[in-house]
């Protein structure tokens, strides 16, 4: 296969081959991700200028220390490291399904796709829970010299700066735009990994069905684990921008 | 064995590696590098306010390089970028440099608007300079060296 001689001098663009020796639709999918990623850079370079441009800004390790079933313990980054293992992890499963699809082994396809789309529900699952988690807060906020219970909302910042106030350290409104790009940025993000189980819920029903050993090829798998493994890649940045920095 | 060319018009096919070892070996790259991630954040946070400030800033852009390195993983191995021909790979990853220029001008400009904002367009000293560092007394000492 591979060893294929391209002669030298080949006319690439002249017409009855592919300038990329990669199918037309692998070559858009590349563009679409491109194009995403631009979506996204935007957005993380919208918070970046925002979040540059006052002089506080929430403090992650405050604002996401929760855990399930924790209670009220301190844990900074634990639950958003398990957010990352699971896209980790649940892509390697998606890139052993491309593996597998081109072996042409279709019971490895089904198994590693039921894995990939377990690892994204499960994503899913700690994205609602952590939302959740941050919406229903009551955070002590001291406003107009009275304490109220915020939660963070599109609204609603309670991770100002601290101040004394009847010998007691409590938070003051922090910048409103801190909701609306953390809800706004972990949102579309999530809505990706919501699309992305779609497209592999209907990949793995097409495997089932057999639509790909008609085929000949697995290569509807390769497009879809693309886009899962940017979905992960996106994750990376969003994880840096928001939890880590 | 059976092809995987899919159309007339593709003469080449990257050699799919028949073992695994290559993706478990990018997978514990991707898991080293998020714990030391990890790790440096926790760094931050444990020395909250005690830290000089390039020392913080430092730090954070040490946890950007290794975010920089795991999209790269991401992209080679998982996505198979570097398995395509240099002309595929260029015509991704060339457009994307245009973000070394929007990330640098964007952050400046946030930046200078901070500024502005702080001394009336430059008409006043910046006072929250002082101010801010009331709520870190360890960091006082460094802030009036």
């Amino acid at each position: 296969m591979s060893t294929t001689a391209i002669p030298t001098n080949t006319k690439w663009w002249n017409g009855g081959r592919s300038p990329f020796n990669a199918s037309y639709g692998k070559v858009m999918m590349w563009y679409f991700l491109m194009s995403d990623a631009f979506t996204f850079g935007a957005f993380l370079i919208s918070y970046g200028t925002i979040r540059f441009s006052v002089n506080h800004w929430a403090d992650p390790n405050e604002v996401f220390n929760a855990f399930p079933f924790a209670g009220h313990a301190n844990l900074p980054l634990a639950f958003v490291s398990l957010m990352t293992f699971i896209l980790i992890f649940s892509s390697v499963t998606m890139v052993l399904a491309v593996h597998e699809g081109h072996k042409m082994n279709r019971k490895g396809v089904e198994k590693y796709m039921i894995l990939t789309i377990l690892g994204g529900l499960a994503f899913l699952g700690c994205q609602a829970w952590e939302w959740t988690h941050m919406i229903t807060g009551d955070h002590a906020v001291l406003v107009n010299g009275e304490i109220e219970k915020w939660g963070t909302t599109v609204t609603k910042n309670p991770w100002g700066p601290h101040v004394m106030h009847e010998g007691q350290m409590v938070s003051t409104p922090g910048p409103i735009a801190f909701g609306g790009y953390f809800f706004g940025i972990t949102g579309f993000h999530g809505f990706h990994v919501f699309s992305g189980v779609i497209i592999n819920l209907v990949m793995l029903i097409k495997t089932r069905m057999g639509h790909f050993d008609q085929r000949g090829h697995y290569e509807m798998i390769e497009k879809a684990g693309l886009y899962w493994h940017f979905v992960d890649l996106v994750w990376v940045f969003v994880f840096l921008c928001f939890y880590l920095v | 064995m059976s092809s995987n060319l899919t159309s007339p018009e593709i003469t080449y096919a990257p050699e799919h590696a028949s073992g695994t070892s290559r993706i478990w070996k990018t997978f514990w790259v991707l898991s080293a590098l998020t714990v030391i991630e990890l790790g440096l954040g926790y760094f931050l946070y444990w020395k909250h306010g005690q830290l000089p400030y390039a020392l913080t800033l430092s730090t954070k852009l040490l946890i950007a390089a290794l975010t920089l390195a795991k999209a790269y993983y991401i992209v080679s191995i998982f996505m198979h970028l570097g398995d395509e021909i240099r002309n595929m790979i260029m015509t991704i990853v060339v457009p994307l440099m245009l973000f070394i220029w929007f990330i640098a001008a964007f952050l400046w400009d946030g930046n200078a608007w901070k500024n502005l904002r702080n001394t009336d367009g430059g008409s006043r000293p910046d006072k929250t300079k002082t101010e801010q560092h009331q709520q870190h007394p360890a960091v006082d000492k460094d802030a009036k060296k």
